[in-house]
């Protein structure tokens, strides 16, 4: 018997040195696994791209996951897409032009295009799309960028009329999220969340739930060019720092990461390259305005007198990211120098402290997320510190990520600590927020009859110039009454090994590249 | 007959009264969570719903529903082989489990097999020179098992392995046994090596302990007095009389295993029962969540049934009594 059990040993180890020494570096660029049907065809080979969660849903409206809007994506079609530089480009509507004083939106369809399914593509379509989009049943998270369309007319197959209540220059930016894809008037939400059916570079092969989605491409795609890699695989390997190991043994050849700790080690091998692209999200620290003593804007701008926002963004995050102003989208860009208090001035904030009546300081509850994204409780815990010096004392709830998400959407908070997405136009980044009907402005925590106007007249203006100055404006109004306190924006980082070329990261985090991105 | 009747409808009702008893508290614990399935899906994108629409996404995921109508019709439909359905990942939870069980099933029964051949021998060579280098040796593997985190020991050995070596199999898409068995069991070599060191810890200590008081009885002096061969008496007389608390302990952590290690199966890409549950939580997928955990407690009231039977196997005097 002890000779058995030291036989089983014996094997034991015996069949872990063969496993090892059988098993072989990598799978190759190719990253064949287990249960990924490919489906290539015309060759390109397949892509693997590594990704920490499965989507939670494949219904382009209601998609909010970063992971769901990369697949989808890929899959669906837009109106209005936006090019490398955040351009709103032509997509499924070849033209738009507004008429009848900015009351009228006539877009001009693609000919030619079809669905996944080999139907054909046309204004019932759009109109079908935009009609439920706009339907409060389907629960749609975009409603609200069509709040403008009053109603859609199809005159004929390939033009569509959106009637406006008024000019609205951000439409056609609106137009290219993938929460208002294109869906074919025949499809449901259930029989799409099964078999995506749109109009985009790739269609889908292969669902294994948990573990991978693999897209094939869509060789009926309308573009100028079909996408260059056969099939990609998106691949789920939950934990950040393995997708890099599985890089490194070259089973993966793409992944987007956040954390900058982990692009450090990506890059630390030697075999990943990787790209910092500034991200159109910024951190901030939101404030209620409509709370407490936050009420009173010398609160509120001692509060931002108090911060320096580069100690926040080196201590938080490795330095990996640049001071920032409300408007982060490159057209529209604030100036973080214009601000009041653009460095740290403990005199100024004690002066504003002073004007609220507050000299000998004021506490303010602040609610964070733990795990929500990786610099979170450490660019609370440099807030807290700077401004205890101000004798304003921050009060931290770190909460794990659903409470917080609870409570920042009942907008139960003085303060928060935040990363929001940014959006290449200003009026969808900040219009929702900060109008007074706004369907996030209870969130906001702050409006202003100014603001109102502000942001009416960058609807109504078409000339960039004109918007420009109009979200200075905006930007001006933000900062000097200290709405929230803009502190930075990261960068992304995009990993790829050495066998990948032709993949653009876009400010936006869009891997809507992928479809140039060969497999070398 | 009787008697054996009575236990079997004791155990039995024991057996549902425990697991009602956890569908209750699965139950109430997933609703005292903040946030729902529709915060957990939209993010803070929910904050921008209108009222209608939250409306429509209550009655879509079922949450309109008073609290009680919900437990008794998943309950109900339990009963009938209806687990639930996950929108997530478009399958029946029932589809679902089957699929991650046999996962989870085979990384607990590699890890316990490795920890029973770390553990044990460990545990007797410690055990046969107490307070001497050998047992000093045991206790520090003890200790290292149990107090390096699986996190830790998992991450450093995927790297290592991957940037020195170029094996990764766990970057792979995973395999099944069916599908692939080399594949397979080349990805469940890390995770299983992770598992079954730390569980190795706390049966190395109990094979020590129950090898170290059998020594001590008088059976044993007799053996030898009548010149049974020191290995012999070791293993047959010494280990066999040992059995009883190291299938205990090895059931317990059997049982744990079943319950998926969430950690590892994260950092290694096992798609078992652990991330199941976990992805079932993040996402607020009650069905999942209540289905799975139901089926897991009824795994480890088996293990614990299978224990109490081997007891009487190893032991008679345990039937006996």
């Amino acid at each position: 018997m002890p000779r058995g059990a030291f036989s089983a040993a014996g094997l034991a180890a015996a069949l872990s040195l063969a496993l090892t020494a059988c098993s072989s570096p990598s799978s190759g660029p190719t990253g064949t696994g287990t249960g990924t049907g490919t489906g290539a065809q015309g060759g390109g080979g397949t892509l693997v791209v590594g990704v920490t969660s499965d989507p939670d849903t494949l219904f382009p409206w209601k998609a909010t996951q970063f992971q769901a809007v990369n697949v989808l994506q890929n899959l669906y079609g837009t109106l209005t897409e936006f090019d490398k530089d955040l351009n709103v480009v032509p997509g499924l509507a070849e033209s738009w032009e507004a008429g009848d004083g900015g009351r009228k939106l006539t877009l001009k369809l693609r000919q030619g295009v079809t669905f996944a399914d080999g139907s054909a593509f046309d204004s019932k379509d759009v109109k079908s799309s935009l009609d439920q989009i706009m339907d409060e049943k389907t629960a749609a998270v975009a409603r609200a960028s069509l709040s403008s369309v009053k109603a859609v007319e199809a005159p004929d197959p390939h033009t569509v009329v959106l009637e406006l209540t008024g000019p609205d220059a951000a439409l056609p930016a609106n137009l290219a999220s993938v929460n208002l894809a294109m869906l074919s008037s025949d499809d449901t939400e259930e029989k799409l969340n099964a078999t995506p059916n749109g109009t985009g570079p790739f269609r889908l092969a292969k669902r294994v739930a948990s573990q991978s989605i693999t897209l094939a491409r869509n060789d009926a795609y309308w573009g100028p060019e079909k996408a260059k890699a056969a099939t990609v695989e998106f691949r789920v390997i939950p934990d950040e720092s393995s997708i890099v190991a599985a890089m490194q043994s070259g089973n993966v050849q793409l992944a987007v990461f956040n954390d900058p700790l982990v692009a450090q080690t990506a890059e630390g091998g030697g075999t990943i390259t990787v790209a910092k692209t500034p991200q159109l999200n910024y951190h901030a620290l939101q404030l209620n305005a409509r709370k407490g003593d936050l009420k009173d804007v010398n609160v509120r701008l001692a509060i931002q007198c108090a911060i320096d926002r580069k100690q926040v963004l080196d201590t938080a995050a490795l330095g990996e990211g640049e001071v920032t102003g409300p408007i982060t989208a490159p057209a529209f860009k604030s100036d973080p120098n214009k601000r009041p208090c653009p460095t740290r001035d403990l005199a100024k904030a004690a002066e504003y402290l002073g004007k609220a009546g507050k000299a000998a300081g004021v506490t303010v509850k602040a609610i964070v997320s733990q795990g929500e994204y990786a610099t979170s409780v450490n660019e609370a815990q440099n807030l807290k510190a700077q401004l205890a010096e101000a004798k304003i004392n921050l009060e931290l709830e770190v909460l794990e990520s659903g409470a917080f998400v609870d409570r920042w959407v009942a907008a139960d908070f003085d303060a928060a600590v935040a990363l929001n997405g940014g959006r290449p136009d200003p009026d969808g980044s900040y219009g929702r927020y900060f109008t007074s009907d706004g369907n996030l402005n209870k969130v906001a925590g702050y409006s202003s009859p100014e603001l109102d106007e502000l942001f009416a007249q960058g609807k109504a203006a078409t000339d960039q110039a004109a918007r420009k100055a109009v979200y200075d404006k905006v930007a001006a109004e933000l900062e000097e009454n200290a709405a929230w306190i803009w502190l930075f924006a990261g960068y992304t980082y995009t990993a790829t090994t050495a066998n990948v070329s032709g993949f653009v990261p876009m400010a936006s985090g869009s891997l809507q590249y992928l479809r140039t991105t060969s497999v070398g | 007959m009787t008697v054996l009747r009575n236990r079997f409808v004791r155990r039995v009702a024991e057996t549902a009264g425990i697991l009602f008893g956890v569908a209750v508290l699965v139950f109430v614990m997933l609703r005292a969570i903040p946030g729902d399935q529709i915060t957990a899906g939209l993010g803070t994108e929910a904050a921008a719903l209108t009222p209608a629409q939250r409306q429509a996404l209550e009655q879509y995921y079922g949450l309109d529903q008073p609290l009680v109508t919900q437990f008794f019709s998943w309950l109900g439909n339990m009963f009938t082989g209806n687990f639930g359905y996950s929108a997530r990942s478009q399958q029946s939870v029932l589809e679902l489990t089957m699929n991650a069980l046999p996962v989870t099933f085979e990384l607990a029964v590699l890890s316990i097999v490795l920890a029973l051949l770390i553990g044990v021998p460990l545990g007797m060579l410690a055990a046969s020179r107490p307070n001497s280098v050998r047992d000093a040796a045991g206790q520090a593997v003890s200790l290292a098992g149990l107090s390096i985190p699986a996190f830790l020991l998992a991450t450093t050995l995927l790297s290592v392995f991957a940037a020195s070596f170029g094996f990764n199999p766990n970057g792979q898409g995973f395999a099944t046994l069916l599908e692939d068995p080399l594949l397979n069991l080349r990805q469940m070599l890390l995770p299983a090596l992770v598992l079954g060191f730390g569980i190795a810890a706390p049966i190395l200590r109990t094979t020590r302990t129950a090898v170290l008081e059998v020594r001590s009885d008088d059976f044993v002096r007799t053996a030898r007095a009548k010149g049974v061969p020191e290995r012999r008496l070791q293993v047959r007389h010494v280990l066999g009389n040992a059995l009883v608390p190291i299938v205990t302990m090895t059931g317990l952590q059997f049982g744990y295993l079943l319950g998926g290690a969430v950690v590892v199966e994260q950092i290694f890409s096992v798609p078992g029962i652990g991330r199941q549950v976990l992805l079932g939580i993040q996402q607020k997928e009650y069905a999942v969540v209540q289905s799975t955990v139901l089926v897991i407690a009824l795994a480890f009231v088996l293990v614990n049934l299978v224990t109490d039977l081997l007891y009487r196997v190893i032991d008679p005097r345990v039937g006996a009594s």
